[in-house]
């Protein structure tokens, strides 16, 4: 694993290191640092979460590629959620948004129940079952989308009803503290301390998704809930000896999965931009399938590398900033298209195991049969 | 033991699977402290029947009284909660979770006066109080276990005794195990006769299944033999005899012996010089092994598993590569050559897991009888198969090897235990063959088949054909073999003729011993 | 003795065969009715009318000889890739990257036909320039699933995440073409496609006035290829031993490696062909967005047609007129062509969770389940 750390930092660095070298001129390297550190932490958000949601399952041995249909659904249900709450019930921005994150939840742990109906009992191939749920998922969405948005005579009168917005960064007052520290308004040492602040002032879901890491690794590898969990991924029959209930506990983590995605959706639509594309989730429950299998489906691995992803969009986004700069010879840089290959790239050169051996959960992927 | 007090009693247990009686109104009982030994042969009923007295299978009829107390039978809790404890054949252990945390699976918080906390999913598992609990536990009954240790990097003699302790940490007054010494060395096996007598001084009874008539006689106080889902009848040691057991496993007189007549050996078909070869973890599995084996001679590589017969197995049939040393065919060397140059050369390979290498589950036998084959004439012209070739020469095959089965286009997992492996056995045989490498050829099968199987691969031995048998069937070994190499810790300790050597010799080579030779 | 046993063995085999293509057939079949009748439930609660719907829906798919050339041009695709991904799952392999490699085929074929001309400077012959189109579909189509093939193979990285990446590195690279050094210059034109291909590179149409073209006609024979090639050949043989049991496959003598990238780079190859023939047959020119969704449809259609090819041109024609007549629905009873898409998720979810079709049906199991993962680490 230190193999793994290693190469997640130097590739982050190198990734920092570029819009850096680009930018110098026209910005200070720290505040670039501090808004290429800060949006690697939200855009990583999804990807952490459907990290999570991955390992959940997977730990108890439920393969999980539906990932990216119960983010989409997470998405659609919960901006619908909040929509229908602001304009046809009339409750105000934030308790609309709050009950889109409850529903984006709930959406995301009922399609996780389907896939684990499918995978358990209906002992489905886990990959086609999986596949289902992203078609299924897509096309509820994209058809619901349509009916109730675009259509004349649906609820919302065939037009998007302005949304209630979006969930609010929560401020932690370091530049007020740098202030006094520091007795000026500007200088190096106010803005060391601005730039903390934007990377720490992070929205609602980005920081839950951070706690949910540490949580998470506590939960999975020092209560009796993970060793549970592990026993029925690793070996289900011997736990099935000792008298646990595999099939409660698999059905349990797919769901608990399914709410970690569900929360990513959330974040798309109501953390990050309020609106709703069909398949806007674009590749990130695959990505996140990745950053899974790169962190030994560990949650603080699956973490690292969901940062790692985040901060090759994050290049993306934050190069966008300094297109002009960009000197000619590295001109093909402009182009959002090189550097939105990145993810992907990346993704299949962790996954040929070129920076480690990847050891899933044993029983990872076969159905229970007693 | 004189005590005749009954702990645990079954009565009238039926089982039925799909297609088959698993059990047959069984009825069995348990004297405090004794060891009694459920002997049978594979398919008698012995597993399924301590399945049902575990709560891991629901009988069809009958009830199991423990002390006189009806039990429950619906799952592994109730078994343990009577004081049933059961050590499976197949260990029932997480590999990669330390002896502690196997323990501790599934009663976690057993070791606390006041029980489990406000959210019990979420309590913290006190790994040092268990282990501590666990060094006690094998102090008191002298298994030595590491309760830090990892499972899996455990030796399989030390993976059994934390079964036990499990067991114990559950507080089981009753231990069956299953098949316990099918994967010890014969000093690991001595120590497990060891630690079984130490258990029943301490009060715990024990139920231990078998198919080994020796092992029976030598350790258990009663035996109750098994044959197609019934009871034929329980006796003691000194009421009966090897001969006497064995014909009640099988309902008839069994030639325990095979007859052959002398080898006739000739020149060297196989011969492996210095081979070095890795396993999947890439540690040295086979550590520089050299022998050879003749044209119209058995050689019986004996050994417990795990000393490294499968890797050297693999290596030879071009599976996994060998990092050194050489392989020579008929005097060519064949080292890391592809399985299908070796086949092309003459050898012929039955594995020891039929149903991974050996077949296509769902293929039909027809076109398992052309695994190897199928892709030069006559049965694939250009390219393109031949279906009617293919069809003929399962026909064929099949009458002469006796397979039974309702058609050729049957799927081969439709098939038993028994006409699976004959199906290997007619399509390696039926190619002209010059090395015959069988690995646990006789491997979960019934007696009908084993004694074939033998036959046959005498008859090789009888054509000429150079047979390498590699058994952890210590009985199969000495009765095939003309000459027996044993296998230990990756290498050939020594090579000696059939006749020359006891049954003793062999197990102290086999657990690394250097006995003395007459 | 010989003869009659022979004949007995012969109508054994026909009623067996009988036997088993009415099993083959019944669960696609009750399959498929569950999922309209779930999807008339749905329709009806979302406020319109199944029956009008569904007529609708038969009508645009076969209710004319219009009708039916069009469910044909729909279908054409729809056989080429639902024929990768039944190929590779033969084989055992999951190639969710049919999407990508359409994209990247069609963009191939395109660029032959535009712009090799030009570049040569004469004009190329239809009897060369439209079999030199295709074949460069099929062959960048092939390397696209070839590379998560090598990929598996030799590092035993599993192909379901290469291939979902390698689809969004081909859809980005074919938009970053499209939008930019492909892009059609003609001044009237704002979207993101190429210029025609020369009229020496296209495929004539069948029937005057309709649209059903001979890719139609292709993507038939293909289907019988893939047929001969997995159960009459040899390569086939060993295509489908890797697929049930690799571990077998290598003890019989198979290099399972070489079988593995060889059986992603036929799959690609037709996926590839199935842009590529989009492109000369119907569109002649790639369009942004065209492939979008095969790639999942493709797989519906595979197994749907229990990974047989037959079966496979049986369900692209079902799923080829349901796009089709989805227009026609829309126009009848405003139910929008979205809804075809969950009807098609469903019909994949009775299909694949078949034990809830014999639930309700209450109908015995009688063959082998498809399983595909080994998880991970393969």
């Amino acid at each position: 694993m230190a193999k793994r750390f290693g190469f997640i930092i130097v590739i982050m660095a190198i990734l920092i290191g570029s819009v850096v070298l680009v930018g110098y001129k026209q910005v200070q390297p720290i505040v670039i640092i501090a808004s290429m550190i800060a949006t690697t932490i939200a855009v990583a958000t999804p990807l952490t979460l459907g990290a999570l949601s991955g390992v959940f399952c997977e730990r108890s041995g439920v393969v999980n590629i539906g990932i990216e249909g119960m983010m989409l659904a997470g998405a659609f249900f919960g901006w619908l959620a909040s929509i229908y709450m602001n304009s046809i019930w009339g409750f105000s921005a934030m308790p609309s948004i709050l009950v889109g994150v409850v529903a984006a939840l709930i959406s995301g742990g009922l399609f996780a129940l389907l896939h684990a109906a499918l995978s358990i009992t209906f002992k489905v191939d886990q990959i086609i079952g999986g596949t289902v749920i992203n078609i299924l998922a897509a096309g509820i969405t994209g058809f619901l989308n349509r009916q109730l948005f675009f259509e004349k005579g649906s609820i919302f009168g065939g037009h998007v009803p302005h949304a209630p917005g979006v969930l609010p960064a929560l401020h932690i007052p370091i530049t007020e503290l740098f202030q006094k520290w520091c007795g000026a308004n500007t200088g190096t040492c106010y803005t060391v301390g601005e730039s903390l602040n934007k990377i720490v002032d992070q929205k609602p879901i980005a920081i839950s998704a951070i706690l949910l890491v540490f949580l998470s690794s506590y939960v999975l590898f020092n209560t009796r809930w993970g060793l549970r969990t592990r026993s029925v991924g690793e070996h289900p029959k011997a736990a099935d000896t000792v008298g646990i209930n595999v099939y409660f506990m698999r059905y349990a983590n797919v769901i608990i999965g399914g709410l970690f995605a569900g929360l990513a959706g959330a974040y798309l639509t109501l953390e990050s931009v309020p609106s709703f594309e069909p398949l806007m989730t674009n590749g990130r429950g695959f990505i996140a399938l990745a950053a899974m299998i790169f962190g030994n489906w560990t949650p603080v691995g699956a973490w690292a590398a969901s940062l790692l992803f985040g901060a090759a969009q994050a290049l993306q986004i934050n190069l966008q900033f300094f297109r002009e700069l960009i000197p000619p010879n590295l001109a093909f840089l402009q182009q959002s298209y090189v550097v939105g290959l990145t993810p992907y790239l990346l993704t299949m050169i962790v996954l040929t195991g070129v920076v480690g051996k990847t050891i899933p959960p044993a029983a990872d992927g076969k159905p229970y049969e007693k | 033991m004189t005590d005749t007090t009954i702990v645990l009693q079954a009565k009238g247990i039926t089982k039925h699977f799909p297609g088959v009686l698993a059990n047959d109104k069984v009825d069995f009982d348990l004297h405090k402290g004794e060891i009694h030994a459920l002997l049978g042969e594979n398919g008698a009923g012995k597993t399924t029947l301590m399945n049902i007295l575990y709560g891991l299978y629901r009988p069809d009829a009958g009830e199991v009284l423990v002390n006189d107390n009806p039990m429950e039978l619906n799952s592994t809790r109730d078994a343990i909660s009577h004081g049933i404890g059961m050590v499976h054949q197949h260990f029932m252990l997480i590999p990669v979770f330390s002896v502690t945390e196997n323990i501790m699976l599934g009663s976690e918080t057993d070791h606390r006066s006041r029980g489990a906390g406000i959210l019990p999913p979420l309590d913290r598992l006190e790994r040092k109080t268990v282990a501590a609990k666990v060094r006690e536990l094998s102090q008191k009954y002298g298994l030595e276990v590491d309760p830090d240790a990892i499972v899996g990097d455990l030796p399989v003699g030390v993976q059994q005794r934390v079964e036990i302790v499990k067991a114990l940490y559950r507080k089981a007054s009753i231990l069956i195990l299953d098949e316990p010494t099918a994967v010890l060395t014969p000093q690991e096996a001595e120590d497990l006769t060891r630690i079984m007598s130490e258990l029943t001084k301490q009060g715990v009874s024990i139920i231990f299944i078998t198919h080994k008539l020796k092992e029976v006689l030598a350790i258990a106080d009663r035996i109750t033999v098994m044959r197609g889902g019934k009871v034929v009848g329980t006796t003691t040691p000194a009421g009966t005899s090897e001969h006497q057991l064995a014909a009640m496993m099988v309902g008839r007189e069994v030639i325990l012996t095979v007859e052959k007549e002398a080898a006739q050996p000739r020149e060297d078909v196989l011969k492996t010089e210095g081979l070095v070869v890795h396993d999947k973890r890439g540690l040295e599995a086979v550590r520089g092994v050299s022998f050879n084996v003749r044209e119209g001679e058995i050689l019986g590589i004996a050994g417990v598993q795990g000393n490294g017969q499968t890797e050297l197995v693999e290596a030879l049939t071009g599976l996994i590569p060998s990092q050194s040393g050489h392989v020579f065919l008929s005097g060519k060397d064949l080292t890391n050559q592809t399985p299908r140059a070796l086949t092309e050369t003459g050898m012929a390979h039955i594995p020891e897991d039929r149903q991974r290498h050996g077949l296509v589950m769902s293929y039909t036998v027809v076109d398992n009888m052309v695994l190897c084959d199928y892709y030069h004439p006559p049965y694939s012209r250009h390219g393109v198969i031949q279906p009617q070739v293919l069809e003929d020469n399962a026909v064929k095959l099949i009458e002469d090897y006796d397979v039974r089965t309702p058609s050729p286009y049957n799927p081969a997992g439709k098939l038993s235990g028994g006409n699976q492996q004959k199906v290997i056995v007619a399509r390696e045989l039926s190619r002209p063959v010059k090395l015959l490498i069988a690995n646990q050829p006789t491997r979960g099968l019934d007696v009908g088949s084993i004694e074939y199987i033998h036959k046959e691969i005498i008859a090789m031995r009888d054509r000429g054909v150079a047979v390498l048998l590699i058994s952890a069937e210590l009985d199969e070994i000495t009765a095939l073999s003309d000459r027996i190499a044993v296998m230990y810790r990756g290498q050939i300790v020594t090579t000696v003729d059939a006749g020359k050597v006891s049954r003793e010799q062999l197990g102290l080579w086999m657990a690394g011993g250097h006995p003395e030779t007459t | 003795m010989q003869g009659s046993e022979t004949k007995k063995k012969d109508a054994g085999r026909t009623k067996r065969l009988f036997r088993s293509a009415l099993d083959a057939v019944l669960m696609p079949l009750l399959a498929i009715f569950t999922a309209l009748v779930v999807g008339g439930i749905i329709i009806a609660l979302a406020g319109g009318n199944p029956i009008q719907a569904y007529i609708g829906l038969f009508q645009g798919a076969f209710g004319s000889p219009q009708a039916l050339s069009e469910t044909a041009v729909w279908a054409t695709p729809y056989i080429f890739a639902g024929l990768a991904v039944a190929l590779a799952f033969k084989g055992g392999l999951f190639n969710i990257g049919a999407e990508g490699q359409i994209a990247l085929g069609a963009v191939a074929t395109a660029w032959v036909g535009y712009a090799l001309p030009g570049l040569l400077g004469i004009t190329i012959p239809a009897i060369i320039h439209i079999p030199l189109a295709i074949a460069m579909g099929i062959l960048f189509g092939a390397i696209w699933a070839a590379i998560p093939g090598a990929l598996k193979a030799y590092t035993g990285a599993h192909e379901v995440i290469n291939t979902i990446m390698m689809n969004y590195i081909a859809l980005n690279t074919v938009s970053f073409l499209l939008n930019g050094p492909m892009k059609d210059k003609d001044p009237l034109n704002v979207i993101a496609r190429t210029p025609e291909i020369a009229a020496t590179a296209r495929l004539p149409a069948i029937f005057p006035g309709l649209r059903v073209h001979w890719g139609f006609v292709i993507a038939l024979i293909c289907a019988w290829l893939v047929w001969y090639l997995l159960w009459k050949t040899t390569l086939g043989f060993e295509i489908r031993t890797v697929g049930a049991n690799p571990d077998a496959a290598k003890y019989a003598g198979i290099n399972v490696k070489k079988l593995i990238v060889l059986t992603m780079a036929f799959s690609g190859a037709l996926a590839g062909l199935a842009g590529a023939i989009e492109v000369v047959g119907l569109n002649f020119r790639h369009e942004l967005g065209f492939a979008i969704g095969y790639g999942f449809d493709a797989i519906a259609i595979a197994l749907l047609g229990k990974t047989h090819p037959l079966g496979v041109v049986l369900a692209a024609i079902l799923f080829g007129g349901m796009r089709n007549g989805a227009t026609r629905m829309q126009f009848l009873t405003q139910i929008p062509t979205d809804m075809i898409s969950v009807i098609q998720g469903l019909i994949l979810l009775f299909v694949a969770a078949d034990e809830i079709i014999r639930y309700i049906y209450r109908i015995k199991a009688r063959e082998e389940r498809l399983v595909l993962t080994r998880g991970w680490g393969g």
